[in-house]
């Protein structure tokens, strides 16, 4: 039953590195039950917003919540709520997939035989039988990465933070991974995915968040942002909201108190 | 409020938690022999090394009256026995720090953090799981002692305090390491800091008596932690009885290290990692 409280909220989330700020005022609310995808140009802040939620990053101000629990207060409760994936490899290399997975079960405290069959279930489900008793070091990237994600759902979590799912993966495993992640939504969890491919938050996300210069720009479904827009597609929103000249990491977006961009016409083509 | 999780974790279960992570750290360490191996093959080496090529001339200044060759090599065997026994536990020590610093730059320490397990156990698994290793790379090396002729006079009471007092030298030396793998930007430099503390051995009383040493080393050698270490040990093998203050000091010594290793490596665990 969607629609009581949010599964994410944040409230003007600000995040700074030394004197390099990332987050500068992040609001966002996602729906139990729904895709969201963060987009922005690198050095944008979405992984920085993905670590304070998974509380990995303290924050400097602002407010969030996860399934209703606050990320800096009641961490260990956010935790028992969250999966997450992000972009490093968070599989053992040393270990086969069968185990990697077990560690994920002992450590959600399951039975042993509980254990087993949730491990044989993720493993049928994301397609990795076959391999699951090599060492993960002879996997190949795509394999790794249904790894990493069966391994972020043992514990069945109510919400999933996914950190560029598929980058680097090739388009017949991204395809898999996207029906992953439908079913997961199909079945009530709620996903927050950033991602550097348009087409992805396209095909995928209920609404689509763009992140600029530590700021939400943006925000609505797909469709709404390309009609706000005039915009044939994702890309040609993307291109318009974000600025070249922030886009790179430059750390002096403090001064760009705009927040209104200015949409330069001959940017998209 | 949103609906409770269906997952059991309510509350992290420290004990389980602990176990889990070293039955992952033992497993890995099956896995990949080499690393075990070369913590073991290292004390053993020196030791082979010790007794054979320098113990005939080395055994003849340890023990008055001994002559060279063949009784030197005897009593340079029972004098360095020991410090290559604290060589095996500093070696697996070492080897946690690279463990440590593996996890840490791969994601799977970030994927332990957000879940909702006890933190402790994260490098608390592998501290267990290292004093483990030690304690087989200790037997190795004493089983290889003995087979060389090592005689140590030690009843059942300095065994079973001898294994206690290894443990806790493990135990503690493990948490310092932990912290120094922690501190490494990459797996490869992770085992640079904790390279140190196998020097330690040699600038004390485990090859040669500190009386032999000139004053500003020998001042060093008295008073660096694995001298009171080595000679608790050592008493410990002869079943001599070690003396109670150089026990207290190897203690406090062995407190002190755990201490900070383990308050320095959970800052630097709880610390952000970018």
């Amino acid at each position: 039953m969607p629609g009581t409280a949010p599964a994410i909220a944040l409230r003007g989330l600000r995040k700074s590195f030394g004197d390099h700020t990332v987050l500068d005022g992040v609001d966002l609310v996602v729906q139990p039950g729904t895709i969201t995808a963060l987009l922005g140009p690198n050095g944008a802040g979405k992984t920085t917003t993905v670590g304070v939620l998974s509380t990995l990053l303290r924050p400097d101000g602002g407010s969030a919540h996860v399934a209703g629990h606050d990320v800096v207060t009641e961490p260990q409760a956010v935790r028992a709520a969250i999966g997450v994936t992000g972009q490093a490899s968070a599989v053992d290399d040393l270990l086969t997939g069968a185990e990697n997975l077990r560690l994920m079960t002992a450590l959600h405290h399951l039975g042993r035989r509980e254990g087993r069959e949730r491990v044989e279930q993720l493993l049928d489900q994301l397609g990795l039988t076959d391999a699951a008793h090599k060492p993960v070091s002879t996997w190949s990237g795509g394999m790794r990465r249904k790894l990493d994600l069966a391994m972020t759902l043992v514990g069945h979590p109510a919400v999933v933070f996914l950190d560029e799912p598929t980058t680097g993966l090739d388009p017949r495993s991204r395809r898999t991974l996207w029906d992953e992640v439908r079913a997961l939504v199909a079945g009530g969890t709620t996903i927050l995915l950033t991602t550097q491919y348009l087409e992805e938050a396209d095909r995928l996300a209920d609404r689509v968040a763009v992140l600029d210069g530590g700021r939400i720009v943006a925000e609505g479904t797909p469709a709404e942002l390309k009609s706000a827009h005039d915009a044939g597609s994702l890309d040609d929103v993307f291109l318009r909201l974000t600025e070249p000249s922030t886009g790179s990491g430059a750390s002096t977006d403090r001064g760009t108190g705009t927040t209104t961009p200015t949409t330069s016409k001959e940017v998209a083509s | 409020m949103t609906t409770a999780t269906l997952t059991p974790t309510a509350g992290a279960r420290p004990v389980a938690d602990t176990l889990t992570m070293l039955r992952r750290n033992l497993l890995r360490a099956a896995r990949y022999p080499g690393l075990t191996s070369f913590t073991v093959g290292i004390p053993i080496a020196l030791l082979l090394l010790f007794v054979f090529v320098f113990g005939g001339a080395f055994g003849a200044g340890v023990a008055p009256g001994v002559a060279p060759g063949a009784d030197g090599r005897a009593a340079y065997l029972d004098y360095i026995t020991p410090a290559i026994l604290l060589f095996a536990v500093v070696g697996a020590a070492q080897s946690v720090a690279i463990t440590a610093a593996m996890d840490a730059t791969s994601g799977i320490m970030a994927r332990f953090k957000t879940m909702a397990i006890s933190p402790a156990s994260v490098l608390g698994g592998p501290v267990l799981g290292t004093v483990v290793q030690g304690l087989v790379a200790v037997l190795v090396v004493l089983a290889l002692a003995l087979a060389l002729g090592f005689r140590p006079g030690a009843g059942p009471l300095d065994w079973l305090a001898l294994a206690g007092f290894l443990t806790l030298v493990t135990f503690a030396t493990s948490w310092l390491c932990v912290a120094m793998g922690l501190t490494a930007k990459s797996v490869e430099t992770a085992s640079n800091t904790p390279m140190m503390l196998t020097a330690l051995p040699f600038l004390g009383s485990g090859f040669v008596p500190v009386e032999t040493m000139p004053s500003a080393v020998r001042w060093f050698a008295e008073y660096q932690p694995f001298t009171p270490v080595i000679e608790t040990t050592r008493a410990l093998l002869a079943g001599t009885g070690p003396d109670a203050s150089t026990t207290l000091l190897a203690l406090g010594w062995s407190a002190l290290i755990g201490v900070l290793g383990y308050v320095w490596a959970r800052a630097l665990y709880r610390r952000e990692r970018r």
